[in-house]
């Protein structure tokens, strides 16, 4: 039972293989088999990846599911089909529709292998970058120092477990078995395929997910225990019942991507069900003003988390805020209004929609804020009493391993998730009848492109491999925790640019 | 309360080909007309467009590379026949400052003049030199006006251009010492300056001067060609002389508020003669921005000259230095001497060069100058790939914005809407700043984020490769 009265449900923590939804898996390189194949099957045999397949009674093989393919790694090993194959029938190429997909911050290999994750719930083996992308600055130029001896540590034994409630204040300790949870998505913003499967993937690891600012939707209602529900400046669906059946009310100042803007859902997702959600007329563009009305100093935001622990006695306060240059102050200021978690929202973070100028130009990057604020927070002599969440361009497990050590306690994900749903950053959330893969979009026909078993199992399966990384890099830095790992810098280097 | 400034944006599909991003490739041989085909499910309904300019293509608007890249249809096919590809021709316009997505965005700016907005997140380099190095700030809780729906509707963008003195000065019997100060109050901190090229376009300059005046701001000519402007619009035209003296341009200089003189070893004498034909005439120097820009800034200024226009080239970088510093660079340093003089609030600093997107004039007036002009964007919103009269860069062998024989009412409200757009989107960064008017803005370093003061703050203590 949650605190709401409603009966948890459990959901399973195992990795099941979920392919994708599409009829194409889309891979980084293409297997072509020309009119010359015999089909002998010999290639079904050779290759242990399943890129060829011929079904028993099948005279020809089926066409190659080249996503699974290696690439030209793969011509060092002795089962290169394209080397070994008879009738030379099998050539292989770099796919041309990958360059056609993602960008700087989340390159094709990045998006592909995130994909690969969801889909098997392991790290790509090979031919795919699947730790940092091709942006020039910030995760992309910092890396481990493995040491060439490290103390021995079990895998087995690693913990990647993070308690959320640091300041010792009676309220409930809430342990999460991930440093990462989901970030905030309204319905209206995302499907109701999206919101559940995020809470479900959330419940089977124990961690959260989040309502975003659209109010509580009654199919959440199983999984409260694993919902953070956000109280935002337009007070969407903000109920004294939804702040009481949570564990984890969230505060959101501002969104990373759009500091200091506000939120906008367009008039056209906003459908008669987000409408009746949000207390508002369908149709109508329905705007978040900034910043909240009532707060114009540190003690107008103690009213607010006071407000909150008042109405739920039980629940942990985050405050998600955004990374201006006194971000360091903004965090402290947090502290002694009274939140458990500050919420650090950098500005190259995902959003349903944000004007262009504010998703480059407002606000640091999050990598100079974890730091910043780190510093600050230890110089303050409070660091051991906030929990320090950081969102906003954490893309991969390596993202999340370098957050913690620049100083963060856990992280949030937001575009990680949706990727492993299917998306490819075509970047058209905002636009006509929304997404048109079925992630973002609350239009009846476009939802039903995803169904929410699939859904759940992506992401679970995501999780799992996430984990499985983390667990490999504390393994070979000899850090038996997460929790060791926090603020410990001295394992990064940064590469500088050349002058 | 004072009128607000409105900008009448207006829908005006541009009537150059546009260039796309994205290409399908379809190997329609092997299709085998099934009944699921992935094309007519399009949401975007690429392929009926594309089916509709097959069967017609005399439709104004090219139709073609409008995909979006969503990759449904290519992972929908059921034969998976249809890829996606790069378009090699986008790819190639512009050059390695005016970016494919530069002339992309700007074309969708001047189309409707609404801000560009889309979903997911940033999706470029994470930091680039120039602009591209600095951020603004935003304030979590402080908003700038307490009026409409965002709290920013009322955020002044208004400058002023002219010589404001710190102090009056006047005699024993209570007479202002010299002239009272003009000043030109504009709504918007832009003007609209020449082509930095050459290019033969009849109605450019009509264009421009009537953008200007719907945009209430000025519009810079070349003296040859202010004959024949429209009086109604002679207000918001800023005539350019050449350091060879007045010449034809003296009749029209009566006419105007404003004019720019080109620096050279005369200017002086030839801004006291335009001063003798015009006494209230602003009168602005125009110089370009080289390493010795702030000695002859200070020098001018102490010989009476408080307007400048700095320019710098296509990319913001100085004119004719060996190891040329971006505008930023040099603003800064301009800014930061005129403050240690005690003068920087008695001038007025116009600059451009390399202004290519909104943030640039936000950006721009942050490292300290007053107000921007803009040039080339205005070139682009018309179509232009900034080719510079290479015409191997052009699909066709000519200006593929067709400047030639420009429609000036087409062409000015397109202006019109980039500018528009720019202004809503400075109205964006001032909200986040929680600033409340531009004027504010000009020097506010404190309030931008620089990329090499926050790497040191932030990384300054990690190991190095």
């Amino acid at each position: 039972m949650s605190a709401g009265g409603e009966p948890q449900t459990t959901v399973e923590r195992t990795v099941r293989p979920m392919p994708d939804r599409y009829r194409n898996a889309l891979g980084k390189y293409k297997v072509n088999r020309s009119a010359d194949c015999a089909s002998c099957g010999d290639c079904v045999k050779l290759c242990p990846e399943g890129v060829h397949v011929k079904p028993d009674g099948y005279t020809f093989s089926l066409r190659p599911r080249d996503h699974l393919c290696l690439g030209p790694e793969c011509a060092k090993t002795d089962h290169y089909c394209v080397a070994k194959c008879t009738k030379k029938a099998l050539s292989m190429a770099r796919n041309p529709t990958v360059d056609a997909m993602g960008d700087a911050r989340w390159t094709s290999d990045l998006i592909l292998s995130t994909w690969h994750m969801a889909e098997t719930g392991h790290a790509p083996k090979a031919g795919l970058e699947h730790r940092t992308g091709e942006s020039g600055g910030g995760f992309d130029r910092l890396g481990f120092n493995f040491p060439d001896r490290p103390a021995k540590v079990d895998p087995d034994k690693v913990d990647t477990g993070l308690d959320l409630n640091r300041r010792g204040d009676g309220r409930p300790q809430v342990h999460i078995d991930l440093p990462v949870y989901g970030g905030g998505m309204s319905f209206g913003s995302v499907s109701i395929h999206t919101i559940v499967g995020k809470a479900r993937a959330a419940a089977a690891w124990n961690i959260f997910t989040c309502t975003g600012e659209g109010g509580y939707h009654d199919r959440l209602k199983p999984y409260d225990d694993h919902v953070i529900t956000q109280v935002a400046t337009g007070l969407f669906g903000v109920r004294e019942d939804t702040l009481q059946r949570v564990r984890i009310v969230e505060f959101k100042y501002a969104q990373g991507a759009k500091p200091g803007l506000g939120g906008h859902l367009l008039g056209d997702k906003n459908t008669p069900a987000v409408a009746r959600m949000r207390e508002a007329v369908a149709g109508n563009a329905l705007f978040s003003p900034f910043p909240f009305h009532s707060v114009y100093s540190v003690e107008d935001h103690k009213k607010h988390l006071d407000w909150i622990k008042e109405v739920n006695p039980r629940t942990l306060v985050s405050v998600k805020v955004s990374t201006p240059t006194d971000v360091d102050m903004v965090a402290v200021g947090s502290y002694y209004a009274g939140a458990h978690i500050i919420h650090l929202d950098g500005s190259y973070g995902g959003t349903g929609a944000a004007p262009d100028i504010a998703k480059k130009n407002i606000a640091m990057p999050l990598e100079y804020a974890i730091a910043k604020v780190h510093k600050f927070l230890v110089a303050e002599g409070i660091r051991d009493s906030v929990t320090l969440i950081v969102s906003g361009g954490v893309r991969t497990a390596w993202d999340v391993m370098k957050s913690i050590a620049l100083g963060a306690d856990g992280v949030v994900i937001g575009t990680a998730e949706m990727v492993a749903l299917g998306c490819v950053r075509c970047a058209c959330c905002e636009s006509g009848r929304g997404c048109p893969r079925g992630i973002a979009s609350t239009d009846p026909e476009l939802m039903m492109l995803m169904s929410l078993d699939w859904a759940t199992q992506r992401l679970i399966n995501l999780m799992s491999a996430w984990r499985e990384q983390m667990v490999e890099i504390l393994v070979k830095l000899g850090i038996p925790s997460t929790r060791e790992l926090r603020g410990r810098s001295d394992v990064l280097y940064y590469t500088k640019e050349a002058v | 309360m004072p009128d607000k400034y409105h900008i009448k944006a207006a829908a005006t599909p541009g009537r150059f080909r546009r260039v796309g991003k994205f290409g399908s490739v379809d190997w329609r041989e092997d299709c085998s007309r099934c009944t699921n085909c992935v094309k007519p499910r399009c949401i975007y309904d690429t392929y009926k467009k594309e089916t509709a300019y097959n069967r017609d293509p005399s439709t104004s608007v090219v139709p073609l590379y409008e995909c979006r890249g969503c990759l449904s249809c290519v992972q929908g096919c059921t034969k998976g026949l249809l890829g996606i590809a790069l378009n090699p021709e986008y790819l190639s316009l512009g050059d390695a400052y005016w970016k494919p997505e530069i002339l992309a965005t700007t074309w969708n700016q001047a189309d409707s003049g609404r801000i560009p907005v889309s979903g997911a997140g940033y999706r470029g380099r994470f930091h680039g030199s120039g602009f591209d190095s600095i951020w603004t700030d935003m304030s979590e809780i402080v908003r700038p006006t307490r009026d409409g729906i965002h709290g920013r509707e009322y955020i002044s963008t208004s400058v002023d251009i002219g010589h404001k003195p710190m102090r009056l000065s006047f005699t024993a019997d209570g007479n202002l010492v010299g002239e009272p100060s003009a000043l030109i109050d504009l709504p918007i901190p832009l003007i609209l300056d020449v082509p930095p090229w050459t290019i033969g376009a009849n109605g450019l300059g009509k264009a421009r001067l009537a953008a200007a005046k719907a945009l209430k701001t000025l519009s810079v000519v070349p003296a040859a060609e202010v004959a024949g402007a429209p009086a109604d619009q002679l207000p918001y035209l800023v005539p350019m002389i050449g350091s060879e003296g007045l010449g034809t341009a003296e009749m029209i200089l009566r006419q105007v508020r404003m004019a720019e003189f080109i620096d050279g070893s005369k200017v002086l004498e030839v801004i006291g003669q335009a001063k003798s034909v015009h006494p209230g005439l602003i009168c602005a120097l125009r110089l370009p921005m080289q390493a010795t820009s702030a000695d002859r800034i200070l020098a001018a200024s102490k010989a009476g000259v408080k307007v400048f226009h700095l320019w710098a080239d296509l990319h913001g970088q100085e004119i004719g230095a060996e190891k040329p510093r971006h505008i930023k660079d040099v603003l800064r340093e301009i800014h930061t001497r005129l403050v240690k003089e005690g003068m920087r609030d008695e001038v007025t600093l116009i600059v451009s060069g390399g202004i290519a997107l909104a943030e640039h004039m936000a950006k721009a007036i942050i490292c300290g100058a007053d107000l921007v002009a803009v040039e080339t964007s205005l070139l682009v919103a018309l179509g232009c790939r900034v080719c510079r009269g290479v015409t191997g860069k052009t699909h066709e062998d000519h200006c593929a914005a067709e400047a030639g024989d420009l429609d000036p009412v087409y062409a000015a409200q397109r202006m019109v809407n980039l500018m528009s757009a720019w202004h809503s989107q400075l109205i964006e960064v001032l909200g986040a700043m929680g600033i409340r008017e531009v004027r504010r803005l000009r020097g506010e370093v404190g309030r931008a984020i620089f990329k090499e003061d926050i790497e040191r703050e932030a990384f300054g203590d990690l190991a190095c490769k």
